[in-house]
């Protein structure tokens, strides 16, 4: 095999792991890392989107806002949980979330795992783009602090639309990308069985976006991955979630949000 | 028909609480006579089959906080007939015979308490009186609860049991919806966390205005809440109406509320949200963020 043959090999690797079923999933680190999480449901306009997910969680002496994308472990969770592909309600609700985070002064922190949003014809009646766009601008501005993790699939417009924030944190085999390989090859070459070659030009491990300067920090893994031990994982990115916060903690909120706004206006500048 | 007929049934006297009921109860749903003391005991929830019977609003007050530590506030705000509204007979007669029968002077108390460790408002909606429908008073007493939450920096509960706005008083019944929206927004702009707890039936114009605007919304299982009655909606476009209509776990379903909580557990829930929700202080000068261009269709609150 060729050098790029083999990096290409490993990047796809890095996407299988990313995406292994046994992973653990938003509600595996919610339960670990917090305490008295109560779910929130519904977006007060259509439904209750059970593959976005949140509410307020006790983190130490402190109450935090949670919102999280969330896949199904078994063949009827993983239909229920629409394969972790959120339509507008999904995307309301966070958005309610996120003002209600503000209203009560509670951080934001956003676990990202989705392949993208829903491709459905009901999404786009309801304006799933919209829902996205809204809360891009919602985070942008939300005057608390925001850390978000991705902890398995970063896909697209859908894991940015709860994804915006302070600080950007990537579990060590989690991946992000402008969209998935599959639909990335798709799109360019019109040939699904490109992916793995997409894979690789899209740059879209956690340590290629470390290297891009887009994520702060790479939270480590077990040997092997995630789904070794859930317990290295969770603790892992506790301890990350927790040092990321308290130093945003510290800064004046004026200044946080004037400094989230520069965050994104560098990029590409 | 989309539910049994039966549901309509209330309580066989409504100056009797679940507790000082006569010798037999008959539940309304699985048609089991029931004892009142064992009814009692079971937080007037049918140990046979789960229906929730309504309750008086001192009777919720009582089983939801610390003994003895409910002050009731505007006792002597009273509904008076400003229009002189007759239908079957005067509206006047109709507040007196509603006393009477009640033992309220109106569909609503409020008081400051303490649950669960946290000294909060509560509002509480009184169904027996007048189908705790809204008047001016009513509102005025709503009005109050949401100031009195605003002022002293408390959480606020209200537990919602209303037909909606009081035909009786017109257009003043409805412009209660109003003053209490206006209330709860300026509540929301101060940071302070409104729970709204809705009951058997929350209907019409408390749905369409303070019943719908809370932070968390939880109800009671199988609580009729919507906005136009069943049987008004039936009248006005002939449509079959869905199994289970309006009921609070169809709300659930569509994203409506954020809960439905048997009664046995309203106790743990309600301090767990009030420990959740006071956790971080309550902001002493929070103002509301610049709003994004686009109004948020999600949003609970409105501005």
């Amino acid at each position: 095999m060729s050098d790029n043959g083999s990096v290409a090999a490993a990047t796809w690797e890095q996407v299988e792991l990313a995406r292994h079923p046994d992973r653990p999933y938003a509600l595996d680190y919610i339960h670990a890392i917090f305490s008295d999480f109560f779910e929130l449901h519904g977006d007060r306009v259509f439904g209750d989107d059970h593959a976005i997910i949140g509410g307020p969680a006790a983190l130490d002496k402190r109450t935090v806002m949670v919102i999280a994308q969330q896949k199904g472990r078994t063949t009827a969770e993983r239909a229920m949980r629409n394969f972790g592909m959120a339509n507008p309600e999904g995307y309301r609700k966070g958005l309610r979330l996120i003002r209600q985070a503000e209203r009560f002064q509670f951080p934001i922190l956003a676990f990202v795992d989705t392949s993208g949003a829903f491709p459905g014809a009901g999404a786009e009646e309801r304006g799933i783009a919209w829902a996205i766009a809204d809360n891009l601008v919602a985070l942008s501005q939300a005057r608390v602090p925001i850390v978000t993790l991705v902890i398995g699939e970063g896909g697209s417009g859908g894991a940015l639309g709860i994804g915006v924030g302070d600080r950007l944190l990537m579990m060590e085999h989690s991946i992000y990308s402008v969209a998935m390989p599959e639909a990335c090859a798709s799109i360019l070459w019109r040939d699904i069985a490109r992916k793995v070659e997409a894979a690789d030009a899209l740059k879209l491990t956690a340590a290629d976006l470390k290297r891009l300067g887009l994520v702060d920090e790479i939270v480590p893994e077990p040997p092997g991955g995630a789904h070794n031990d859930y317990g290295v994982a969770t603790d892992a990115a506790g301890a990350a979630l927790r040092r990321h916060l308290g130093g945003l903690e510290a800064i004046d909120i004026d200044r946080l949000v004037e400094e989230r706004y520069q965050r994104y206006r560098k990029i590409g500048a | 028909m989309f539910r049994p007929k039966t549901r309509y049934v209330a309580l066989p006297s409504p100056r009797a609480g679940i507790g000082e009921e006569v010798d037999r109860l008959t539940c309304p749903r699985c048609d089991t006579s029931l004892e009142p003391a064992r009814l009692t005991a079971a937080l007037g929830v049918c140990y046979r089959c789960g229906y929730h019977f309504r309750l008086r609003a001192p009777e919720r007050i009582a089983m939801l906080v610390e003994p003895g530590s409910f002050r009731e506030e505007d006792q002597g705000i009273i509904a008076r007939d400003v229009l002189g509204f007759k239908d079957s007979q005067p509206y006047s007669k109709r507040i007196e015979q509603s006393r009477a029968a009640t033992g309220a002077n109106e569909a609503v108390i409020w008081g400051e308490a303490m649950l669960a460790g946290h000294r909060l408002v509560i509002v509480c909606l009184d169904f027996a009186f007048m189908g705790g429908s809204m008047g001016a008073a009513t509102g005025e007493k709503i009005t109050n609860g949401i100031e009195r939450a605003l002022q002293s920096r408390l959480p606020l509960l209200i537990i919602s049991a209303s037909g909606g706005a009081r035909m009786q008083e017109g257009m003043l019944a409805l412009m209660q919806l109003a003053k209490t929206s206006a209330a709860l927004g300026r509540l929301a702009a101060a940071g302070i966390p409104y729970i709204s707890l809705l009951t058997d039936p929350t209907m019409g114009g408390a749905t369409a205005s303070f019943a719908s605007l809370g932070d968390v919304i939880i109800a009671e299982p199988g609580a009729m809440i919507g906005f136009a009655g069943a049987r008004v909606i039936q009248q006005a476009t002939y449509e079959t109406l869905p199994e289970g209509f309006q009921t609070a776990e169809f709300l659930w379903v569509h994203g409506m509320i954020d809960l439905v909580v048997p009664r046995p557990e309203l106790p743990a829930v309600l301090r767990q949200l009030l420990d959740l929700y006071t956790r971080n202080g309550i902001a002493a000068d929070f103002e509301l963020p610049r709003q994004a261009e686009t109004p948020a269709p999600a949003s609970v609150v409105p501005r």
